[in-house]
């Protein structure tokens, strides 16, 4: 990991969103006390955490696995938290039970106390698994890769329960994925981490429309990159491709080639007198009313063009396309 | 379709064979007597034959072999020695594979060597060992002589030799199975404020209880039938430091074969004992193991 600060506000939902190996997973640890820096400092608050064992940091942890005590009943992993404490810190038999019930209701699992981990199924062990963390009230909760094991569909649901639970309780969270969607989808704001550095954070709308730097662009979603050149200064400046201008800002005090990289739905089929790129079709699919094709470029470069499902595009045919939008980095 | 295709399997009458892996019927009948009349001839008849010899005098001959007091001596000798050994290398072998299971630290292949060292070294030469440092002519001999402690020919040189010979099991056994497990129910543990004590006590042991059973089983079995090491350092003082298997030697070479018998039927309905508690611990313990492979 290189040096990174990271400001994460009361009651946001941040999610940690990188490749795997760019580090995400361990700032996630780090911040838990499951691992140490080499240096740097952990804040909660106005409280300096760096120093604390992992059981004086107050977190709750959810693992990609579950990490179930599988020897335990549903209702004894939830209370786990609270049956650990101290004897002058612990909360009566009464309370721990009552809480606990409200936890399963919480995570809508009421008739389940008494199961044991290895008769749930994948969702239902993760849910207890973050009821598990939020009963000893950690003052932020941690959750690695939470989905990263389940199937799609329960992946969505969950999601969308995640993010229902947040609004619900406003505990701070903080949470890694790998998943572009995911991220996008769940988060308050979304931290980019490439390579143990960050990238950028920012809403999901920010990192989605001014992304800081290729890595980020590209780890967004698809991109082709296509050479362009910047002509003029101040507000003169535009960005050609082929000669012909685009739409697509050019960055301050930059003259000269540069790449522009495009989305897919940033380029669009034209005419020979409208095009800055041609090529021929090389392959087309459809999928959930939208048309995928990738155009083979003079250069040999494939560009994917995303269309709603219109006119088929065959393969061999001839094609010109305009580029509609873009970004170039200074 | 289906008229082209039937009178084709018609034709043929051919049985499918169950699984591409199964054998004709003859190899297979062939593997399982050789296997049967091997176990017959190497298992089942010596065990048989430690019994017949025993009682072929009558139960009151049997039992005469236990009226002695030196059979008493020994057989209270090896429960002692177990008793020593047992614990000590449950606590080791928890504490090694604790430490190879969970931690990456330099030397860790070199520990796991040296914990299988006494599964590839001749009994005889483990007790040797011994000899060799607490020997009268050895390391420490002139030490101990003068500070009049007794180490050979003596309960610790025994308990020392047996705990040698018998410290594998339990590492052995817990080493794969804590790093099947891994690391993350304890960081649940600790994360939730559990002190490492307590996460251990929780969440450590419930899951590693029946792989540590089943060692303990084995290191027990192993540290009560231990002959060659015991016997180098024991120095064989009737009715002082003969461990069992020493004594059934002795009333061997003595000759008197009801008496060897009937204390060695002992050491086999230990190990009788011992397979049967195995068998269902490995049901259970498979039962569990399973359990840690689906989650």
């Amino acid at each position: 990991m290189h040096d990174l600060s990271l400001d994460v506000r009361a009651g946001e939902l941040l999610g940690l969103l990188g490749p795997s190996g760019s580090g995400k997973t361990t700032l996630l640890r780090i911040i838990a006390g499951l691992d140490f820096p080499d240096r740097g400092r952990i804040l909660f608050g106005s409280d300096d955490a760096t120093g604390l064992p992992v059981q004086q940091r107050a977190v709750g942890f959810v693992f990609q696995h579950y990490a179930l005590f599988k020897h335990m009943s549903v209702a004894d992993n939830i209370a786990y938290g609270l049956n650990a404490r101290k004897r002058a810190d612990r909360p009566a038999k009464a309370e721990i039970k009552r809480r606990v019930g409200d936890l399963l209701d919480l995570i809508r699992l009421s008739g389940f106390a008494d199961r044991y981990p290895s008769q749930l199924s994948g969702g239902q062990r993760q849910r207890i698994a973050l009821a598990r963390a939020l009963a000893v009230e950690p003052r932020v909760l941690l959750l690695d890769e939470p989905f990263g094991a389940l199937d799609a569909q329960v992946r969505k649901d969950l999601r969308r329960w995640l993010r229902e639970i947040h609004d619900r309780t406003g505990q701070t969270t903080i949470f890694v994925t790998h998943d572009q969607d995911e991220a996008l989808e769940l988060s308050d704001r979304v931290a980019v981490l490439n390579k143990g550095r960050l990238e950028q954070v920012g809403t999901p709308d920010e990192v989605q429309e001014q992304p800081a730097s290729p890595t980020v662009l590209k780890f967004l979603g698809d991109s082709v990159e296509v050479e362009a050149l910047v002509e003029g200064t101040g507000g003169q400046a535009r960005v050609l491709v082929n000669g012909r201008p685009t739409p697509v800002a050019a960055p301050a005090n930059t003259i000269g080639p540069v790449k522009l990289y495009v989305r897919p739905w940033q380029l669009q089929f034209a005419e020979a007198h409208d095009q800055h790129l041609a090529g021929t079709v090389r392959s087309s699919y459809r999928s959930q009313g939208r048309q995928r094709i990738e155009v083979e470029h003079l250069d040999g470069k494939v560009l994917v063009v995303e269309d709603f499902d219109g006119e088929r595009y065959e393969a061999g045919r001839a094609v010109g396309l305009r580029i509609n939008g873009g970004y170039v980095f200074a | 379709m289906s008229d082209v295709i039937a009178p084709t399997f018609a034709a043929r009458e051919a049985v499918p064979p169950a699984s591409a892996v199964a054998e004709g019927r003859a190899v297979r009948w062939g593997l399982i007597a050789t296997a049967i009349v091997f176990l017959a001839l190497f298992l089942v008849l010596p065990l048989f034959t430690v019994f017949a010899q025993a009682f072929s005098r009558g139960v009151a001959a049997y039992l005469d072999a236990f009226r002695e007091p030196d059979a008493w001596v020994a057989i209270r000798l090896t429960l002692l020695v177990a008793a020593i050994a047992v614990p000590f290398n449950l606590v080791f072998g928890v504490a090694a594979a604790w430490a190879i299971a969970k931690f990456e630290f330099p030397g860790k292949s070199l520990l796991i060597t040296l914990i299988d060292l006494p599964f590839s070294v001749s009994p005889v030469v483990s007790g040797l060992i011994y000899v060799l440092l607490f020997g009268s002519q050895g390391l420490f001999g002139g030490w101990l002589q003068e500070n009049g402690i007794q180490i050979l020919f003596a309960l610790p040189g025994i308990v020392l030799a047996t705990i040698f010979v018998t410290f594998p099991f339990v590492a052995r056994e817990l080493i794969p199975l804590m790093q099947e497990q891994g690391n993350a129910e304890e960081e649940a543990a600790l994360t939730l404020g559990a002190s490492g004590l307590h996460a251990f006590l929780t969440v450590t042991l419930p899951n590693i209880r029946w792989g540590l059973l089943y060692s303990v089983l084995l290191c027990n079995a192993r540290a009560m039938g231990e002959f060659g090491a015991v016997s180098v350092v024991s120095g064989h003082i009737r009715g002082l430091t003969n461990t069992i298997p020493l004594h059934v030697e002795i009333l061997y070479n003595e000759y008197n074969f009801v008496a060897a018998f009937s204390v060695a039927s002992l050491l086999a309905g230990l190990a009788l004992v011992t397979l049967v508690i195995k068998s269902i611990l490995e049901w259970r313990y498979s039962d569990e193991l399973a359990a840690g492979a689906r989650h």
